[in-house]
């Protein structure tokens, strides 16, 4: 008896010190999703401005640039997939994954052979351990990522999608590369701070109503403003093809770069809520043991007295015989 | 006096905005203003530029802006860049540094990046040799 009331108060104090672990890393992370979604919003300004300028231009090119027109026989399809460095995140990392191989049975159903990048050390132990080939990996900077780093992933990712202009069928074309036909990426789009739903959406080839998606409310005010206005002619220098040459790359990076702020803020919300649920269960838990201990401490004092209320009787009443 | 409504954003936040009497910036083409009334136009900013805002109170602000674009419609002017820098933030004795350093590094297509951003920014400071 004794013997369980020492484990269940070493079990308690166990318990205790998790639940201190679980409330710091809640208030961490909460931090964190503010400054997060701060982020976000100072990106915002940048995507609408580039989106409006690509619009206009847009409007007033040709519109065959690689990056915007559909290859007749798309081969391959690079897939990046955003998920954490770190665990402690619920069920953050499974969505994202889970939402990418269905994007990848999509693709293999299609005919397209997918290529994987991955941001996140999760992502990357997750597909090393099912011995998936990776194109390439990048870590470190789940959780606050910079614009340096969006531009690391987007320039392999653009280089590939170049490399795979010249393919032939099936096979590498003139340069020796065999690059990719598509680009897609899967995140975790943040809704709001109890609703986070992985998305999965394709980058590359652009469509150009896609070019719009960032300008909705702008567009409803200039409308209501009564002005269903022509798009002004532009002057351009250099020469529009030049200008979009330079100009999508730099969307597609900031389109990386978006989606990987608005993963960063989904984690840390993600990472809020189980830790929120874990400390509150291990609390639930300490409750419990705590009350285990004292049913044990007090069945242990009700048997200590009945043994010395059972001696003194048996003292008694061998006395009262003499 | 009219005035173009300037903004000057960059990737990770806006950087300024406000009413200004003229824009001088360097094209890929050339140097260029703008004044009220410019006609539309996109161009792409020269590596390595600055951008100079003449303000509503008639002070200069220079700018070094690294791989941007300019937008100029009826309503204003946009400056775009992936990082842009005001000059009175900039700080002349790392930008300094960093030249030495890119310098040093010789013809490594990053170092030559780097070595440009850091030019620029000593160009906006005012402190280039």
């Amino acid at each position: 008896m004794a013997a369980s009331l020492r484990a269940l108060r070493r079990r308690i104090r166990s318990t205790q010190s998790t639940k201190k672990i679980f409330s710091a890393q809640e208030l961490i992370a909460g931090a964190r999703i503010v400054r997060a979604q701060a982020r976000v919003e100072a990106s915002k300004p940048y995507a609408r401005e580039i989106t409006r300028v690509l619009s206009a231009l847009a409007s007033s090119a040709s519109l065959d640039h690689p990056l915007l027109t559909e290859p007749e026989n798309p081969r391959r399809a690079a897939v990046l997939v955003i998920t954490s460095d770190r665990g402690f995140a619920g069920s953050y990392n499974v969505n994202v994954l889970r939402r990418t191989e269905e994007l990848l049975s999509l693709l293999r159903q299609e005919g397209k052979e997918p290529l994987l990048y991955v941001v996140g050390r999760k992502g990357e132990t997750y597909y090393s351990f099912r011995d998936r080939e990776m194109a390439e990996t990048f870590t470190g900077f789940s959780e606050q990522p910079g614009y340096a780093d969006a531009q690391r992933v987007g320039e392999q990712l653009i280089a590939a999608f170049t490399a795979g202009l010249d393919d032939e069928d099936g096979g590498a074309g003139a340069d020796g590369i065999a690059g990719v036909d598509e680009l897609h990426i899967v995140y975790t789009e943040f809704r709001s701070l109890l609703s986070q739903v992985p998305v999965a959406k394709r980058m590359a080839p652009l469509e150009v109503e896609e070019v719009e998606e960032f300008d909705y409310e702008r567009e409803e005010r200039e409308r209501g403003a009564g002005a269903t206005e022509i798009a002004p002619s532009y002057e351009f220098e250099p020469s529009a093809e030049g200008l979009l040459d330079a100009l999508l790359p730099k969307y597609i990076t900031t389109r990386i770069y978006a989606a990987m702020l608005e993963a960063a803020a989904s984690e840390s919300a993600s990472r809020r809520r189980a830790m929120k649920s874990a400390s509150d269960n291990a609390e639930e838990l300490a409750k419990n043991l705590s009350r285990q201990a004292n049913q044990a401490r007090q069945a242990e004092i009700t048997q200590e007295i009945s043994e010395i209320v059972g001696g003194a009787d048996a003292l008694v009443s061998a006395g009262s015989n003499d | 006096m009219a005035t173009l409504q300037v903004e000057l954003v960059a990737v990770e936040r806006k950087i300024w905005s406000g009413e200004a009497t003229s824009v001088i910036a360097r094209t890929t083409e050339g140097e260029l203003g703008v004044l009220p009334g410019h006609a539309p136009l996109l161009g792409q900013l020269a590596e390595g530029g600055v951008v100079t805002i003449r303000t509503e109170t008639g002070e200069d602000m220079v700018i070094a802006a690294h791989g941007g674009f300019l937008s100029v419609t009826e309503k204003g002017v946009s400056i775009l860049a992936e990082t842009a820098e005001i000059s009175s933030e900039i700080d002349v004795e790392r930008a300094r540094e960093a030249l030495r350093r890119a310098e040093s590094e010789g013809d490594d297509p990053d170092a030559v990046a780097a070595a440009r951003r850091a030019q620029s920014r000593l160009r906006a400071a005012g402190a280039s040799d």
